[in-house]
């Protein structure tokens, strides 16, 4: 039997107690305990960034880290930046500018870039390029995706 | 993956302990961005995860008193040292080095201590902090211990440390001179080196023309970080003329002991070490 770890996880600006077995993920617990499944389950390795949420303010990859590890933590996930009656500039800008095919990559695109302005508010392609170095998609070919960051604040 | 007890203590001591407890068969977690992929790979079952995250005297970049050095924490992430003031402004080299590594969302959980106590022959922190002359504070049940980093790695995914041993941080010496960190992987991001070299001297008199204190150290080829000592001594035989380079690189390419795998083979990693240890010592020297 394995021993259940008691976490305390700050979600979407809601705090949340679990149970959970500490070898799961916090990408995993998201998912399938918390049901926010905005995060996706790419590579499961940290190479596709699929799974990209907000962790303390900072972007990670959920799949490469223990949930209970995160204990005491904030997290945000896509479905956190979403407005209840619309979208995020960084999803509309995406929308708009044809940054999305298959969407897979979507949600973890959105939260890098969220992160990414959040640092640097003003970033050079140079930038946005560095900021989604992490993140993989098969469809676009990037560059749509690179002009909607960059777009976003003109908008 | 295998189940395994799970610990996140508060104190160093209380994490040797428990380290020391499970006699070599636990395993600390900080960013995990190894860890976890050796474990869920199946290649690493360790019966206890110890998660030394929560230990503040692993954290934190600072200017020591007195002898000026760096302290860099074990925990500090590769994103904190690509993004430190105090890092860009005196060891350049070492931040530009973090920035070639993964994604900022690995950066953002990969610490430096990870980084070294993986002890992957490719780690790209290492060339640089050995060449940077950086030094190992170590901390266990039996109490603190310095080992200079050059001597830190003993093979493949093994280090000088003992059970119940942490690494708390690297110090790294005033920087005086200048130094370089030169990467070669296929792809610009998220991959890692099929070589890495750092190059560093403390002086260099411009009257002769000549460096003092030079440290050529080589990654990813061989099962350890290596200081090309022979190549370090030609360069610092005499003048830094573009001949004495060319032949401190040969030098350094039968220094190396490289293997044949899927980034490279034998041929191909001691060819390129002779280039990037050429175009290092000639960076170095051109921003005199
Ligand atoms: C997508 C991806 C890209 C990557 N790209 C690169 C790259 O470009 N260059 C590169 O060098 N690496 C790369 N890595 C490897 C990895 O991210 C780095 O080696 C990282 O610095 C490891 O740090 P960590 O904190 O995640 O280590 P962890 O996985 O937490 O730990 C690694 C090992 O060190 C031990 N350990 C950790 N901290 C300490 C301590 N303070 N004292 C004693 N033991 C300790 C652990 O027990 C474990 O055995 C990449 C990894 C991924 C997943």
């Amino acid at each position: 039997m394995v021993k259940k770890f008691h976490l305390t996880l700050n979600v979407n600006g809601e705090q949340k107690e679990l149970l959970i077995d500490p070898r799961r993920s916090l990408l995993d617990v998201l998912r399938n305990d918390l049901e926010l499944r905005g995060a996706h389950r790419g590579c499961d390795s940290g190479d596709c960034g699929a799974c990209t949420v907000i962790l303390n303010g900072k972007a990670i990859t959920s799949c490469m880290t223990l949930a209970a590890d995160c204990d005491g933590d904030s997290v945000i996930t896509v479905e956190g930046i979403t407005p209840a009656d619309g979208l995020h500039p960084v999803q509309k800008s995406l929308v708009e500018d044809g940054g999305i095919q298959c969407g897979f990559c979507t949600t973890g695109m959105v939260m890098a870039a969220i992160a990414l302005l959040d640092s640097i508010p003003h970033p050079t392609e140079e930038d946005v390029r560095e900021g989604l170095a992490g993140n993989l998609c098969r469809c676009t070919g990037y560059k749509k995706i690179v002009e909607a960051v960059m777009n976003v604040e003109r908008k | 993956m295998k189940p395994f007890d799970y610990f996140s203590p508060k104190t160093l001591a209380e994490a040797s302990e428990v380290l020391s407890r499970y006699n070599g068969d636990a395993k600390m977690i900080a960013g995990g961005t190894d860890l976890l992929l050796k474990m869920k790979a199946g290649r690493l079952a360790p019966k206890a995860i110890v998660n030394i995250k929560r230990l503040a005297e692993l954290r934190g970049i600072t200017q020591l008193p007195i002898t000026n050095n760096l302290s860099i924490g074990a925990l500090t992430t590769l994103e904190e040292i690509k993004r430190s003031p105090l890092i860009h402004q005196h060891y350049s080299a070492l931040a530009s080095a973090a920035a070639t590594m993964a994604s900022v969302q690995i950066r953002n959980l990969a610490t430096v201590g990870g980084n070294m106590c993986n002890a992957a022959p490719s780690a790209d922190l290492a060339p640089i902090l050995i060449a940077l002359n950086a030094v190992a504070v170590i901390n266990g049940v039996k109490g603190e211990r310095r080992v200079a980093l050059e001597e830190f790695f003993t093979g493949p995914g093994k280090s000088v440390l003992g059970v119940g041993e942490l690494l708390v941080s690297v110090e790294v010496p005033k920087q005086e001179g200048k130094s370089i960190y030169i990467k070669h992987s296929p792809r610009e991001h998220m991959d890692i080196a099929v070589v890495g070299v750092g190059v560093a001297y403390r002086g260099f008199n411009p009257l002769a023309q000549q460096a003092a204190d030079v440290r050529i150290v080589l990654g990813a080829v061989a099962p350890t970080p290596l200081r090309a000592k022979k190549a370090e001594e030609e360069v610092m035989s005499g003048s830094l003329t573009k001949e004495r380079i060319e032949r401190a690189a040969k030098i350094a390419a039968e220094e190396s002991k490289p293997i044949d795998d899927v980034r490279g083979s034998v041929w191909y990693r001691r060819k390129m070490v002779e280039v990037l240890v050429r175009r290092g010592l000639l960076g170095l020297v051109n921003s005199n």
